[in-house]
């Protein structure tokens, strides 16, 4: 199947000419019309404009950069010009949220004729692990549809594990890349804060959000992580480190690399089966020639209650804009205006995020502040500081993504702290702002695919993608595939 | 830590949300039991601890004031609002209620 290649394997054919861009989009448009009306993980197709791309990256034809002629898809915060951006929310829905301008990062990816086919689902503006609070509903597991895809980057990775695209752009704010990833089966890379740009992305948590990538193997992350990493002078909170050639020191091997298993992932109450997955991985290492080092990361159980209190404070301030006036859901009484954002805000708004705007509203207001928001500050300098102390005794670290494979459609939509206990081995890393790598490392005995994460320090993408990459030389699990 | 209703409603008046009688016995409970779960930061010695409100170790970015693109214009930027435009502007209903 055409759409089941690789960046890397499609890139060779595209070259050698046995295979055209317009065959490649063709086949993937072909792909969505078939399995997507049950796994619903595409929200807005933008199939014409692809076909008209493909059809102009053919007529070049000299395919010089690996994404020419490569077809992806991106979570439906990524703003691209004259295509909806709706962030799966009713807010931007009713009248489609149409951006005249481009995020950075498609723009990069167009400008070397990446082919964008259109939006995925999410949770609504990426708040929740499941991707159950899309307006356009839940994205089914394409390993079991009964079960959830993941979240909120859940349309992502199950577009990118059923092979309805080669790879897809997320974004991870506490795990909203690598636990679909995880669940789904797939690649997810989330970068260091300020390794990508957050323009034109539609924000959550502004101190936490990252862009990044799904993929079908940890190569094809090294390749787009090159394409779209490095400093933007449209945001200011990007780094002005170099981006070195991922794809370059990939293959350099495990052998004497020190890996940290924090002790403090592997706890009661979480799936059996996940804990031995990873152990499992860990022997693989080992037998590669690193080293594995117990570690110890102690204020990890503090992070899901920092994290819920420093994301609702900024999506809080965040989603002051949706107001009915520049963008958007309206309403037609219109008599004064305090009412009127009242009315366009409660009609627009759904359940999670309303609770995100007055946990944070509340967090922050006078007589609160510094026992919710200031007391998290600090919780979020000590979690950093953990990680700092484990990466000077270790290369990188290994854990699993989520302490259970994916779980059941409808299972923890009554109670939101179940809920966002699923960020519970995600969240830290980005309270810490370092880059993780989510890839398969097993299977549970239902058939879903259970996952790892490895972490690196700020701006060590290359390392946690070498330990990735001889991971995947050494197994194979990344080449399994669902039955649809 | 319990929310009352009243003191969810004073919540969403802030945040400009209208809350129905059944949404506010909800949130009252559901915002809760989220305030009970971040209660767990108060145990943690912070003592002497600097906040940290980002992490790329960057200060004062700053930048000279030019035009360095224009990515949309002004036509439509404004064409993304639903509200009535008039004379490159946006006709909201009144601040003076």
């Amino acid at each position: 199947m055409i759409s089941a290649l690789t960046i890397a394997q499609a890139h060779e054919r595209l070259k050698s000419k046995s295979l055209s861009a317009v065959e490649i989009a063709r086949a993937c448009i072909e792909r969505i019309e078939s399995v997507d009306k049950s796994l619903n993980a595409v929200v807005h197709r933008n199939f014409d404009r692809a076909l008209e791309e493909a059809k102009k990256a053919d007529k070049k034809g000299a395919f010089d950069h690996p994404l020419a002629g490569i077809p992806y898809l991106a979570k439906d915060v990524f703003c691209e010009e004259g295509v909806a951006t709706t962030a799966c929310s009713n807010v931007l829905r009713n009248k489609d949220f149409v951006p005249p301008f481009d995020s950075t990062t498609t723009k990069r990816l167009n400008t070397v004729n990446a082919i964008s086919m259109g939006k995925t689902n999410t949770d609504e503006f990426t708040m929740g692990a499941s991707t159950e609070t899309s307006c356009y509903g839940v994205t089914k597991n394409p390993w079991d549809q009964t079960r959830v895809a993941g979240g909120s980057s859940g349309g992502s990775a199950a577009a990118v594990a059923a092979d309805e695209c080669l790879f897809a752009l997320g974004t991870d704010t506490g795990g909203s890349i690598r636990q679909p990833a995880g669940f789904c089966g797939c690649t997810g890379l989330k970068v260091t804060y300020g390794r990508t740009s957050r323009y034109g992305v539609l924000s959550m948590a502004s101190s936490l959000d990252s862009i990044g990538v799904l993929t079908k193997t940890v190569e094809d992350a090294a390749i787009v992580l090159g394409t779209i990493a490095g400093k933007d002078p449209l945001d200011a909170t990007t780094g002005d480190m170099p981006v070195p050639d991922y794809t370059q020191t990939l293959k350099s091997g495990v052998k004497g690399l020190k890996i940290g298993l924090p002790k403090e992932y592997f706890i009661k109450g979480m799936d059996p089966q996940v804990e031995t997955a990873v152990r499992e991985a860990a022997k693989v290492y080992a037998s590669l020639g690193a080293k594995i080092v117990d570690v110890s990361l102690p204020h990890s159980p503090y992070a899901i209650a920092t994290y819920y209190v420093i994301v609702p404070s900024e999506v809080s301030s965040n989603m002051a804009r949706y107001d009915g006036v520049r963008f958007g859901h309206t309403v037609p009484e219109r008599d004064s205006l305090i009412e009127y954002y009242e009315r366009v805000r409660s009609s627009g708004f759904g359940d999670e995020v309303k609770r995100r705007i007055m946990i944070g509203t509340y967090a922050l207001s006078a007589g609160y502040y510094d026992a919710y928001y200031r007391q998290a500050q600090k919780v979020r300098t000590l979690i950093k500081r953990d990680f700092e102390k484990a990466f000077e005794q270790v290369d990188c670290l290994l854990a699993p993504v989520a302490p259970t494979p994916a779980f059941k459609i409808g299972a923890h939509t009554g109670d939101p702290v179940q809920m966002y206990l699923e960020d519970i081995f995600t969240a830290p890393v980005n309270l810490a702002g370092i880059p993780g790598l989510s890839i398969p490392c097993g299977f549970s005995k239902e058939n879903l695919p259970i996952g790892m994460q490895l972490l690196g320090p700020q701006w060590g993408e290359e390392v946690i993608l070498r330990a990735g990459y001889a991971y995947e030389q050494a197994t194979e699990w990344h080449e399994k595939k669902p039955t649809m | 830590m319990s929310l009352s209703p009243t003191q969810v409603r004073h919540i969403a008046k802030l945040a400009r949300l209208t809350l129905s009688d059944k949404e506010v016995s909800k949130f009252s409970r559901e915002l809760t039991q989220i305030l009970d779960y971040i209660e767990k930061l108060k145990e943690v010695d912070t003592k002497g601890v600097e906040p940290m409100s980002q992490i790329t170790g960057l200060d004062n970015v700053t930048r000279t004031d030019t035009v360095i693109e224009r990515p949309a214009t002004t036509e439509a930027l404004l064409a993304t609002s639903p509200l009535p435009i008039v004379d490159q502007q946006i006709e909201t209903p009144s601040s003076l209620g």
